[in-house]
């Protein structure tokens, strides 16, 4: 069971965060400044793990990956394998790729829902549900749609109440 | 529409205007937020949804990245989660995951909402409700939800579907009696061909096996054959995490998984699948000597790999592997001491682990070199991970693989010499551990111990100070090994002990007083010199003390400046003569005058009692160095006494205390300390009567009884009254020392639980007025106590009991979701822990008559009637419908039939199995042959 995911950039701001379960979000933001804690004092080039007992308590391991300003963090129990949620970070980091085409932090700072619908198609309450990114594109794409379509309705009543009310 | 809400919408900020103002940084980050969240709490409360949905996404955005609680918003989340559009309902969904949880207020009025969109047509409606689902479904949500979530299983959209599934991980946490509704159809979905519904099942199997893999045997042939024929890694994996807790359980079902495993070992390429075969081999498959060699060959692969990833991993294996194959790691020892020497501290750390786990008697002195030099090269943070587990290796088990204590005690002194050495604490437990445990190690002990004190430098280090405070106590406890004690109490009283704090600072003062102590007994009472083996007489220790003594002058090892001082068999005494007795005194009063006006007060209680001893005896020191001889014998009589008194005092073996010590003090006769209570609770129950009344009187309650009898005000008052005159009585008996009188009745004792040592001080009082003093004397020393010690040839270990028996709850915890999954499997009865392996051992093709019965009989009577009725009115249905034959070959009965007399019951309620019951009844001829050649094998 994957217990939570985030995003951060290299200076320590949080980019994204979700935890499967809830947590109040001071809690959320101390485990968060912990796990920054150590990921910055780390040299490039080693291992992808971080001993996440300390932080999250027992029974949980921590797999980041670090692209470019961002560091893509999966907090996750023993009933994950390691390589394999290494793996899904790739698969995360592909998928914000397609969608935002050469993805950048800042597609991710203005992207914040869009990034939160494509991590709720891979994981869902802690589980990996899909693990292709082409399919996980076509669900975005669908939802987008959907979201456009249902936002095109609402425009014209509410300008035409506009000028109505004018 | 009313104007100002349209205003609102007008010139509402966008998300993308919040982040992008956020981001300019205008007027300051927490300014901004804050102007924002005032804006966002107006436009929330709009009677426009779109408004309102804007507001939440904003409101979601500042509590998900810069923590701001939204509970407020819980309500308003609700109504945009009731608005028709998409976009608002997504809005909606996000912000409620975000933040609704178990005490949401609202958490309630959400069930129709999210009912409705499971309900939809609309695949991304149903996603976004069982997401929501997932996240913060509680009992009720999850009761009223199960029947939506039941049909929505066997939804034909795979999108739907697999995410039906997974939420039933949560529902069934939350309601485990949805398990007899869901459990079904979820092992229905075990046997779809579609990957992804297949990966999302055994992905819960796997989460609800972790939890309780016992209730998930009777499907290990479904896992096996999953495990058999899927091609996916991502399945594979999970169904290997299933098989590694399956496989311990059931001896069979493990030799029959490890050929396949094997397979998948040597002909994956992926290195997640690889791994975790070899993770599933070394944990669970262990006795099985191929596979582990086998995984081992591939663990060496990974070891010696380029990815950092993968040497961390294979390290991992290879202690995993370490517990029951230790040969394996010594195979690649090689490996594991060169990544020692690894950039990657994830890689350090572990090959540290496993060289620790290769340490055993006869080579833990090489290994602890090779260690200790290494972390003296290395960063503080590892060379203290180094010395930690260097410290708890050696320690373990009351130093089971240390056999030359004199070169742990020096190994311990060298390590706590090293500059980064944060190991402080654990050192001063270990040495002063060692000194009280191991009798022979004692005169290395001072002599480290004196090579640490005598070192000014080390008094600057605060890491130090505790290793410090062990060496003082030590070179004080057992200064008779002492080779000059003059250059010791030197040490003890110089000038930067200042830097040391009060509470160490303290116990220098007091091995100073043991010092002196020592050094005047040896200079008067055993009249300015000594033989050894006379000055031994006292001690304990003895003669293997005093051979030691012997022999180190021989061994001369440390040619320190001191050892040329000393010469002859006399050389602990050669150098103390009455002229260097009066420096010391002198020292002493120089040292500690300034400590009498010590803020902290053990420091100056300490002090006054050394210098008073000193004021005490310096006269009478100076007298008779005056006149020499004459008149030793007449006034100097009084002063060695009090100094033989006090070394004495001094020279009582300490020992270690048992950790049940204080419960071996027996209880005194007619003490009933719980009974009492309870009676009291019984008869008082509203009263609350203060905790010493029923001690401290100790009224029978009889007569408690009787005032009971009067009126509940009445009782009241009594009590208090008696409570005040009991605290009275108690103060008085303080004050006035009859506290410890023995009284007639053993209830007024029992006002104080008795301390361990009592019954020894008791003891000590009656023998002679002398020890009194020498009672006196260790309460002024803590440390003191009892030796409960029996003496062992080299270490002096404690009792056998001295851990406390460990309240281990070995019984599986038998929680109501793992009982309802057992409920299904194996019908109504449920299974102790033991007996399931003799039911599993039957053999399988037995009659099912003879099961039956066997299943019924550790029933209680009326239950076996009605089971019995059940079981028949089964076996017609089953002619009639073939119903519960369904995909489970004959072979498998027992399981099967105990799941049976739970369906039963089940399909009174649930009547709408029809469509599946036909298509597996069509499979089942298909499966049969091919699962005869597995099954028998099988559990069940």
């Amino acid at each position: 069971m994957i217990k939570a995911v985030m995003v951060m950039n290299t200076q320590g701001k949080t980019r994204l965060a979700k935890f499967y379960e809830y947590l109040p979000v001071e809690k959320q933001q101390e485990l968060i400044r912990g796990v920054f804690a150590v990921l910055c004092s780390r040299a490039e080039n080693v291992s992808n793990f971080i001993d996440a007992e300390s932080i999250f308590g027992p029974d949980s391991r921590l797999v980041y990956k670090h692209f470019a300003t961002l560091y893509f963090v999966f907090v996750f129990d023993s009933s994950e394998n390691e390589l394999a949620v290494l793996d899904l970070i790739q698969v995360f980091v592909e998928t914000l790729d397609k969608c935002f085409q050469n993805v950048c932090e800042l597609d991710i700072v203005f992207g914040y829902s869009k990034v939160h619908t494509i991590l709720d198609e891979m994981i869902f309450g802690g589980q990996v549900v899909e693990t292709s990114s082409s399919e996980i594109m076509k669900a975005i794409e669908e939802i987008s749609k959907l979201e456009a379509a249902s936002n095109a309705i609402t425009l014209i009543p509410k300008s035409a109440s506009g000028w109505r009310s004018r | 529409m009313s104007g100002s809400s349209l205003m609102d919408s007008l010139f509402q900020r966008s998300l993308e205007d919040l982040i992008k103002g956020l981001r300019q940084q205008l007027i300051g980050e927490q300014a901004f937020i804050s102007k924002a969240l005032e804006e966002i709490c107006k436009e929330i409360k709009s009677t426009d949804l779109s408004t309102k949905a804007t507001a939440l996404l904003k409101l979601s955005h500042l509590s998900n990245l810069h923590f701001h609680g939204m509970s407020f918003a819980a309500f308003h989340a609700l109504e945009v989660l009731s608005s028709p559009r998409f976009s608002h309902k997504k809005i909606a969904y996000h912000a409620i995951s975000l933040s609704f949880h178990d005490s949401t207020p609202v958490l309630l009025l959400i069930t129709n909402h999210l009912r409705k969109d499971l309900n939809s047509t609309n695949e991304f409606e149903v996603s976004l409700s069982l997401q929501c689902l997932s996240r913060i479904a509680n009992v009720d949500l999850a009761r009223d939800l199960t029947p939506e979530v039941f049909t929505l299983l066997s939804s034909n959209k795979l999108y739907v579907r697999k995410r039906a599934v997974a939420v039933v991980l949560r529902v069934f946490e939350k309601y485990p009696d949805s398990v007899r509704v869901c459990f079904k159809r979820l092992v229905e979905n075990l046997e779809n061909s579609d990957p992804q519904i297949l990966s999302a099942v055994v992905g819960v199997f796997s989460e609800l096996a972790c939890k309780d893999p016992r209730s998930y045997l009777p499907l290990a042939p479904e896992f096996y054959k999953i495990l058999v024929d899927s091609r996916n890694n991502w399945i594979s994996i999970k169904v290997l995490k299933i098989f590694s807790k399956l496989a311990p359980l059931e001896p069979r079902l493990a030799k029959r998984v490890v050929e396949p495993i094997c397979d998948l070992l040597r002909n994956t390429g992926a290195k997640s699948l690889l791994f975790e075969c070899i993770r599933t081999v070394v944990t669970s498959l262990s006795e099985y000597e191929s596979a582990v060699r086998l995984a081992v060959g591939k663990v060496r692969e990974f070891l010696v790999d380029e990815d950092p990833n993968l040497k961390y991993l294979g390290l991992q294996a290879l202690r995993i592997v370490a517990e029951k194959h230790l040969w394996v790691v010594s195979e690649n020892k090689e490996v594991v001491i060169k990544s020692l020497s690894d950039a990657d501290p994830n890689i350090k750390i572990e090959s540290l682990r496993l060289v620790m786990a290769m340490v055993s008697g006869h080579n833990v002195s090489e290994i602890s070199r090779v260690l200790v030099n290494y972390a003296m090269k290395s960063d503080p943070v590892f060379c203290n991970e180094i010395l930690g587990s260097i410290l708890s290796t050696c320690s373990r088990n009351f130093y089971e693989i240390v056999v030359d204590f004199d070169w742990y005690v020096l190994l311990l002194g060298e390590m706590s010499r090293i500059p980064h050495c944060q190991m402080g604490e654990e050192i001063e437990n270990q040495l002063i551990d060692i000194g009280l445990r191991v009798k022979d190690v004692r005169p290395e002990l001072v002599r480290v111990a004196r090579d640490l004190l005598i070192d000014p430098a080390l008094l600057g280090n605060s890491f130090l100070h505790s290793v410090l405070s062990a060496s003082a106590w030590a070179s004080g406890e057992y200064v008779e090994f002492s080779r000059n004690p003059l250059e010791l109490m030197e040490a003890l009283l110089q000038p930067r002990t200042s830097l040391l704090p009060p509470s160490i600072r303290a116990i220098y003062i007091q091995s100073a007083f043991k010092v002196l102590v020592f050094c005047l007994h040896t200079c008067f009472v055993r009249g300015g010199s000594i033989v050894p083996s006379a000055s031994m007489d006292n001690f304990p220790a003895g003669v293997s003390a005093s051979a030691s003594h012997e022999s180190f002058d021989e061994i001369s090892v440390e040619n320190s400046a001191d050892a040329t001082v000393v010469h002859g068999q006399t050389h602990a005494s050669a150098p103390i003569t009455k002229a260097s007795i009066v420096n010391l005194l002198n020292l002493v009063e120089l040292a500690l005058g300034p400590l009498l006006g010590s803020n902290d007060v053990e420091v100056q209680e300490r002090a006054r009692n050394l210098l008073g001893f000193v004021d005490l005896t310096k006269p009478e020191v100076l007298n008779s160095s005056v006149q020499e001889k004459e008149d030793s014998e007449g006034k100097g009589v009084e002063t060695s006494k009090i100094i033989k008194l006090m070394c004495d005092a001094f020279s009582k073996e300490l020992g270690p205390v048992s950790l049940s010590a204080q419960g071996k003090v027996s209880l005194p006769d007619g003490l009933m300390l719980k009974e009492n209570l309870v009676d009291l609770e019984m008869i008082c129950g509203d009263i609350k009567p203060p905790s010493s009344y029923s001690f401290s009187f100790g009224s029978p309650y009889e007569e408690e009884k009787d005032w009971l009898s009067f009126s509940n005000l009445h009782i009241k008052e009594d009590s208090e009254q008696s409570n005040e005159s009991t605290s009275l009585l108690a103060e008085h008996r303080k004050r006035h020392g009859l506290y410890y009188l023995p009284s007639g009745k053993s209830e007024l004792i029992s006002n104080d639980y008795p301390p361990a040592k009592d019954p020894t001080l008791q003891g000590d009082i009656n023998d002679n007025t002398d020890d009194l003093v020498e009672i006196t004397e260790e309460s002024l020393n803590p440390k003191r106590k009892p030796n409960h010690g029996k003496p062992r040839p080299v270490v002096k270990l404690d009792e056998v009991d001295e851990k406390p028996v460990a309240m281990k709850q070995p019984e599986p915890r038998d929680d109501s979701l793992s009982s309802a999954v057992r409920d299904v499997l194996f019908g109504s009865e449920d299974i102790p822990p033991t007996s399931s392996r003799s039911n599993l051992s039957n053999n399988p093709s037995s009659k099912r008559k003879g099961k039956e019965k066997q299943h019924t009989d550790p029933r209680v009577e009326s239950r076996e009637n009605v089971i019995d009725r059940n079981s028949s009115s089964r076996r017609s249905k089953d002619r009639s419908h073939g119903k519960e034959r369904r995909y489970r070959s004959p072979k498998k009965k027992n399981a099967e039939e105990r799941k049976n007399t739970d369906q039963k019951e089940k399909e009174k309620r649930h009547r709408d199995h029809g469509r599946h019951k036909s298509r597996q009844r069509a499979e089942e001829p298909l499966k049969v042959p091919a699962q005869t050649s597995v099954i028998p094998d099988f559990l069940l």
